[in-house]
């Protein structure tokens, strides 16, 4: 049964009916008053919707028009992409491999062979993604990592040709478009490779494995499979000072052997971690905190120069400092490639001061 | 046994000649004694170095005996709190914990990702009692960094198949009907580590993806209708962030009318930045991934989406190199939390085990606990409130005779799913799955008393 609403417009629509019935138990009778919210919020415009509603889908609906050339495509990578992807979307240093472990084959067959091995090192984006779509759509509004949403769609027409291409899926002469894109989701590697049969996208789905609760005498033999290695012990720092110093359950010290027996409840009023002094903060927690870390490494380049590069470059300039300490501030672009650093408004002066001092200083 | 730790056990046994500690004064005080005598001050002086030396043993629980026999330092000795005057009220305006919890943080695990903006901060179960976790200790993972949004400049849109497309300020979302409910929020990815084996040492590195607060919102299904969202259409929604990321789910109509809710508040407070403020997703018993944070846009569509993070990333690889697509409930999971990895237990006798468990299909009816690998199993006693799509809290006695053990926790939700072992979740899934490990943790407790993360089978 329909409400009669007829001060709201929306409630008198086919749609209106249904959409809260779940929540409340308690829901009043279909012929009731009407909800004194349902005109909250305002219209968005056409070009508010515009604005925001970039997604594309499988069907590519939402796609814009456009074309992008490989030769293209690998000119742009080269300033934006490679540094964190590798000049053949190779890399692994800043985020796992884009191309990689497909084959010819695997084209045809709409499914990546090295899948089902356990050679494959690293599972890349190419290997997994059976929708075409899914990289324009991400490329489109989350990249470059830093400066997201500042490419145009022939731009990232043009990418996506340079990442099939280097997959060997399209040619090197291909020229990527709205208009062909379906073709070309016909010879995506994997898109045969998803199945979406399983227990686990609905609440109510069944679960695919089963275990039974049985309580005495269940299992023949215990064995142990498997155990953290020697060598991992204190690989996630000193144990003992992330838990409690006090109450009965207290962290290992792992910057010491296991100890040889149980120690006995007069140790516990040892304390095992607060001997350390606790660390002031220094520049490097500083680097880390305001996120310098997610573009600059200490030695190696990354998105930006690594710190290295940089004292190297300023060594011996006068004005090092205040020059780079209003590059921080304000941002700048071209002195280490096309990709630009961002301004940082938000960082005080003092810690702008200790941070560039510190980098001038090789991160020391 | 160290020179010290023979000292202490000797002070601990009454009618033994009690030895002196080494070094419970400087070379700097002995020469002043030595020099000027022991008078009144001095003598003082003398009496709280030596109890300082003896580091309060005689406080240590477990029947140990006193040191000295008069008592307790901790009790005859006026202690600073009782005898000066203590800080003003809102000394500190928004608190912090005790400088004595500084251990008890989120952390992140070395080596897990190159790039910390786009990486994970583990809870530290550890340390935590109840089911809530504390705000500042909820899990972070965010996809390219998180920024504290201006909320007056936040707005949610909802387009697609609605009547109207509408923009919603935060004053809007404030105003309208709001519900407050407690729900556990676990990354796919909990636990992924440990698919092929041991990988590292505590329970917050392999469960710490995981927390439980009291969000308040509004419903989803009240901005639907609000909307006039086509209900025959429209079968899934798109949730989007707010962030570089853009980050986007798809989420079902079906999921999307029952409970899932766009919420402002976490545990009484706002949302804090690092989870989403001023708005995210609340999706009960789906991976955290959809819950998105700095929600932005809802759109209701009548296709699945396949973006970024449901066709790369949270996919399963099944043994014949298919991958799951959409895999999103969270399956029935327990973890003993004290004792587990990385503790260590100083002596034999009682102790409270403790741990939590959870289900994305509903309420957790039962944990059986073995103290034997998995041979046999006691039933545990579960603490209230036990909520739908909640952590629950559960403990049970255990009387440690100093021998090793090996420890699990089995829950069993209301669907009368019993969560599986590894071997058991390996023999359908294989080995080199990343997204929804729920198999029965084991912890081995040594001779030493050191808990470690083990795998049985």
């Amino acid at each position: 049964m329909k409400p009669i609403l007829a001060s709201v417009v929306v409630a008198t629509t086919v749609f209106s009916s249904g959409a809260v019935q779940a929540q409340s138990a308690q829901a009043t009778p279909a012929v009731s008053k009407p909800k004194p919210y349902m005109n909250m919020g305002r219209n968005a415009t056409p070009a508010e919707v515009a604005a925001w509603d970039i997604d594309v889908r499988p069907d590519f609906k939402g796609l814009p028009p456009g074309s992008g050339s490989v030769a293209k495509g690998q000119a742009l990578w080269e300033k934006q992409c490679a540094s964190c992807h590798g000049t053949f979307g190779e890399s692994n240093e800043v985020f796992t491999p884009i191309a990689g472990g497909t084959t010819k084959d695997d084209v045809k067959t709409g499914r990546v062979a090295s899948l089902t091995s356990e050679k494959q090192p690293q599972r890349t984006t190419i290997m997994k993604v059976a929708t075409i779509s899914t990289l324009w759509d991400y490329v489109y509004r989350a990249m470059p990592w830093n400066a997201p949403r500042s490419l145009t769609p022939d731009e990232t027409y043009a990418l996506v040709a340079f990442m099939l291409n280097l997959s060997e899926v399209v040619p090197d002469d291909f020229v990527l478009s709205n208009k062909n894109i379906a073709q070309v989701q016909g010879m995506m590697p994997n898109r045969n490779g998803m199945t979406q049969k399983h227990g686990l996208w609905t609440v109510k789905g069944t679960p695919d494995v089963k275990n039974t609760a049985c309580m005495t005498n269940c299992a023949q033999h215990v064995a142990i499979g498997s155990v953290l290695p020697d060598y991992a012990r204190n690989a996630h720092n000193n144990l003992a000072e992330q838990n409690r110093e006090y109450g009965p359950y207290r962290g290992v010290d792992t910057t010491k052997p296991p100890l040889s027996a149980l120690p006995s409840a007069g140790m516990m009023m040892v304390s095992t971690a607060s001997a350390a002094a606790p660390k002031a903060a220094g520049p490097a927690d500083l680097f880390k905190k305001e996120n310098c870390s997610a573009c600059h490494a200490p030695a190696a380049k990354l998105v930006g120069p690594s710190i290295a590069d940089v004292a190297n470059k300023y060594k011996g300039v006068a004005n090092a400092q205040a020059l780079l300490e209003k590059k921080v501030k304000a941002g700048g672009a071209g002195v280490w490639g096309a990709i630009p650093m961002p301004a940082q408004p938000q960082l005080s002066d003092a810690d702008n001061k200790t941070l560039v001092q510190w980098m001038l200083n090789g991160g020391k | 046994m160290s020179e010290r730790t023979k000292t202490m056990q000797s002070l601990g046994t009454p009618n033994l000649i009690r030895k002196a500690p080494e070094n419970f004064l400087s070379q700097e005080a002995i020469a002043e004694i030595n020099q000027h005598g022991a008078d009144e001050t001095r003598r003082g002086f003398l009496r709280k170095s030596f109890m300082a030396a003896l580091g309060g043993v005689g406080a240590a629980g477990s029947g140990l005996a006193l040191a000295n026999p008069q008592g307790d330092p901790a009790i005859l000795e006026k202690q600073i709190w009782q005898t000066t005057l203590g800080k003003n009220v809102a000394t500190e305006p928004y608190g912090t914990p005790s400088i004595y919890e500084k251990n008890l943080i989120r952390r992140e695990s070395p080596g897990l990702t190159r790039v910390s903006a786009a990486s994970v901060a583990f809870t530290p179960l550890q340390g935590l009692f109840g089911i809530i976790t504390p705000n500042g200790l909820h899990f972070e993972r965010h996809h390219q960094g998180w920024y504290n949004i201006d909320p007056n400049k936040h707005r949610l849109m909802i387009n697609g198949l609605v009547k109207n497309e509408k923009v919603f300020t935060m004053n809007d979302l404030l105003r309208l009907p709001s519900v407050s409910r407690i729900h556990f929020i676990e990354c796919g990815a909990n636990t992924g580590l440990e698919w092929g084996n041991v990988a590292v040492p505590t329970v917050q590195y392999t469960h710490g993806m995981l927390s439980c607060c009291e969000f308040t919102g509004v419903p989803l299904s009240t901005l639907l209708d609000i909307c006039g969202a086509d209900l025959k259409k429209g079968k899934y929604i798109l949730a989007e962030g707010g962030d570089g990321s853009g980050m986007t789910r798809t989420i079902s109509m079906e999921m999307a009318l029952d409970d899932v809710m766009v919420a402002w508040s976490m545990n009484g407070e706002m949302l804090r930045p690092e989870n989403g403020f001023p708005i995210r997703l609340v999706v009960p018993g789906v991976q955290g991934v959809s819950w998105v944070k700095w929600l932005r846009r809802i759109e209701v569509g009548d296709m699945k989406y396949a973006t970024k993070d449901e066709a790369i990333h949270y996919i399963d690889l099944m043994p014949d190199g298919l991958h799951r697509q959409y895999t999103s409930i969270q399956e029935c999971k327990s973890v003993i939390t004290t004792p587990s990895g990385g503790q260590q237990l100083f002596d034999k006798g009682y102790y409270n085990v403790s741990g939590l468990a959870w289900s994305g299909r509903g309420k957790i009816k039962r944990v059986d606990v073995s103290f034997d690998g998995g041979n046999n199993w006691r039933t545990a006693r579960l603490e209230t409130p036990i909520l739908t799509k909640a952590l629950t809290r559960f403990n049970i006695d255990w009387v440690w005779d100093g021998s090793p053990t090996i420890m699990q926790s089995r829950a069993i939700d209301d669907t009368g799913y019993v969560q599986p072992t590894i071997r058991q979740l390996r023999a359908v899934r294989g080995t080199r799955s990343i997204y929804h490990n729920n198999a029965i943790q084991s912890w081995k407790v040594d001779t030493n008393g050191e808990v470690s993360n083990v795998q049985v089978g």
